[in-house]
């Protein structure tokens, strides 16, 4: 279970990066989204992976820590509110430009070229 | 227990709906509650201050649970300091945005500016890391607001860019907090500081990572070099007032990094040592350079002063990343300096703007009340750059002295000071092209002559040189509180104790079993 865990977090992460680089706001959110999905389920197994445990402390010795199940309600809906926002702006900016590329416009007459520092 | 300590997170969480709902078709009620919150937020801030300044932490125990169990609000000298100097720079960012007009140029101002400052309070006072990360975002989700305020297809963009990467860095806070909490099982940071000491050498790979990657995301918000790609952009895109408001939000990563890396991640903790001495001295001293390079390559203005505000980072990180008491001390100081000098320079760089076609650094007509907004650009640059009399100049030799005893004391020496001369040089070329080679620019004909900035905008920014000249009359007592303040970073101790100590419900679970 652990191997399939850390697996799906893994190739979670990896495709999130990659959509990330792409610097079109469509693939980049999605990759965001990708990430965010990809630190819920680590914040998830950051407790241990128990199955049909109790998630309180018992005499049993075994059980389901059930902060990290709290801090991943947190992330959710943090996560899920952020995307919204960011959507929100992209297609301001699209409907705006015309263009949906993330990084700065390459244009040598604007003084923006010299800041690419 | 006192209740005070809330109240800097309390007080904007209430007014802000207030002003949404109750005054969002009327500018004059929303200005005068936003000024009103903001005032009492001083006075709040002010005693809390005083009630710290003997050396006195108080706990707050948010719904009566004990420390590892539930959130823990903790005000000490360094957390007071912090939310007096953000409660002082809101109301002149505030005063300024109203005099401006800005906060009338789209909806909803007040209401996220009240939201970041709620924020910012939250970030600066919690005493525990899921709940700093919750500060973060909620200080974040009001700067993306604020950041695109007044909208503009330019603004929007640079807006799509800070608020992407501020999205990567928040999930990058989350794996840190998922890989510390797998490590240690708490995030109370009380607690971590006792729990990481305990790790033993030969099974501290995860909490290793977790600290190097909790260090990064407090460098993407401090800004520091190879992590400051977001800032120029949105800082210079971002209305003059929120960018100046923002200048806080760098020192926020300082903060953190200050707090987390004394008491969680302490210098005497062997399994992360060697980690500020090793990676962040070097990459601060990269961005204090790069900063302050960017001054002087910068073609508009606005780049200009972003990129001093990346220098001036880097000069906080320097102080910091050396880690000892005094440099601590020199930062904290520094960065009272640093974080008034940035706001004013932006405010005053937006008032260049009003005047003026762009912000190019070209020659063009005088703008109308050049004499006087060329008289504060001065002091704000003489400030930045950390030229005599004004305090970035003592902020400077108190880091330069405190870098002498430092493996890397030449480095630090010679960087600081070639910086400090190449940040002169791009600010006196920046100001001489606006303000003396204008007058020998023939005034078009066909010009519309733009009214002079409103008396309010003037106050704000002379209110914020006043208090730049206050902390360098005063450099004696501030030096001696910040030394004190870093005393008790190094001496974390009585913070321990009462965090973990302070009884509550469920201070004592094994009894109860």
């Amino acid at each position: 279970m652990e191997l399939l865990v850390a697996s799906a977090i893994g190739i979670l992460t990896a495709a999130g990066l990659y959509l990330v680089m792409r610097l079109r706001t469509f693939p980049v959110i999605m990759g965001i989204s990708l990430l965010t999905y990809a630190v819920n389920v680590f914040l998830f197994a950051s407790g241990r992976l128990t199955v049909g445990a109790p998630p309180i402390l018992t005499d049993a010795t075994t059980y389901a820590d059930p902060l990290p199940q709290a801090l991943v309600l947190t992330a959710i809906v943090i996560s899920f509110g952020m995307t919204a926002v960011v959507v929100m702006i992209a297609l301001g900016a699209y409907l705006g430009a015309d263009d949906d590329s993330v990084n700065d416009p390459v244009d040598p007459a604007d003084t923006k070229a010299g800041d690419a520092s | 227990m006192t209740h005070w300590i809330i109240l800097p997170v309390i007080l904007p969480a209430i007014l802000a709906p207030f002003i949404v709902l109750a005054a969002r078709y009327h500018i004059g009620i929303q200005r005068v509650f936003s000024i009103a919150g903001v005032l009492a937020l001083i006075v709040v801030a002010a005693g809390l201050a005083w009630q710290a300044s003997d050396g006195t932490i108080t706990l707050y125990q948010l719904g009566d649970w004990a420390a590892p169990f539930g959130i823990v609000l903790v005000a000490d000298r360094l957390s007071t300091m912090m939310v007096l100097l953000t409660s002082v720079l809101g109301l002149f960012v505030l005063l300024y945005a109203i005099g401006s007009g800005w906060d009338d140029r789209g909806r909803h101002f007040h209401a996220l500016f009240q939201f970041q400052l709620m924020g910012i309070m939250g970030a600066f006072l919690t005493g525990d890391l899921f709940n700093l990360f919750v500060f973060f975002e909620v200080l974040l989700i009001a700067s993306y607001g604020l950041m695109i305020h007044a909208g503009g297809n330019v603004r929007l963009r640079a807006g799509v860019q800070y608020v992407l990467f501020n999205l990567l860095g928040s999930t990058l806070f989350l794996f840190a907090l998922g890989a510390i909490y797998a490590e240690t099982g708490t995030l109370n940071m009380a607690d971590l500081a006792g729990r990481v000491s305990l790790i033993s050498e030969d099974a501290s790979v995860g909490i290793r990572i977790a600290s190097v990657m909790l260090l990064m995301v407090f460098a993407i918000k401090a800004a520091v070099v190879p992590l400051h790609f977001w800032l120029p952009s949105s800082y210079a895109e971002a209305p003059a007032p929120v960018a100046a408001l923002f200048a806080i939000m760098t020192k926020v990563g300082a903060y953190a990094i200050i707090r987390v890396y004394t008491l969680v991640f302490g210098p005497d903790v062997a399994v992360t040592e060697g980690l500020h001495g090793l990676w962040l001295l070097p990459a601060a001293l990269v961005s204090l350079a790069i900063g302050m390079v960017g001054v002087l390559a910068a073609r508009k203005l606005d780049r200009l002063v972003a990129f001093s505000v990346i220098g001036s980072m880097g000069m906080v990180m320097v102080a910091i990343s050396m880690f000892t008491a005094d440099s601590i001390a020199a930062a904290l100081y520094y960065m009272v300096h640093s974080t008034l000098a940035a706001a004013a320079l932006f405010l005053i760089s937006d008032m260049v703007r009003a005047g003026r076609l762009n912000l190019n650094l070209t020659a063009m007509p005088i703008i109308s009340g050049a004499a006087l907004t060329s008289a504060l650009f001065f002091a704000a640059a003489i400030a930045m750059t950390g030229l005599p009399p004004l305090s970035g100049f003592i902020g400077k030799l108190l880091i330069l002295d405190a870098a002498l005893d430092t493996p890397l004391a030449t480095w630090i020496w010679v960087i600081i000071l070639c910086s400090s001369l190449i940040s002169i040089v791009g600010f006196a070329r920046a100001g001489s092209t606006l303000f003396w080679k204008a007058k020998s620019v023939p005034i078009p004909e066909d010009r519309l002559i733009e009214p002079a900035p409103a008396v309010l905008s003037y106050v704000a920014v002379s209110g914020l040189l006043a208090l730049l000249v206050a902390h360098t009359v005063l450099a004696g007592p501030i030096y001696a509180y910040t030394q004190a303040t870093s005393a008790q970073l190094f001496a974390p101790a009585p913070y321990l104790e009462k965090v973990l100590e302070t009884p509550g419900k469920l201070s004592k679970p094994k009894e109860g079993q």
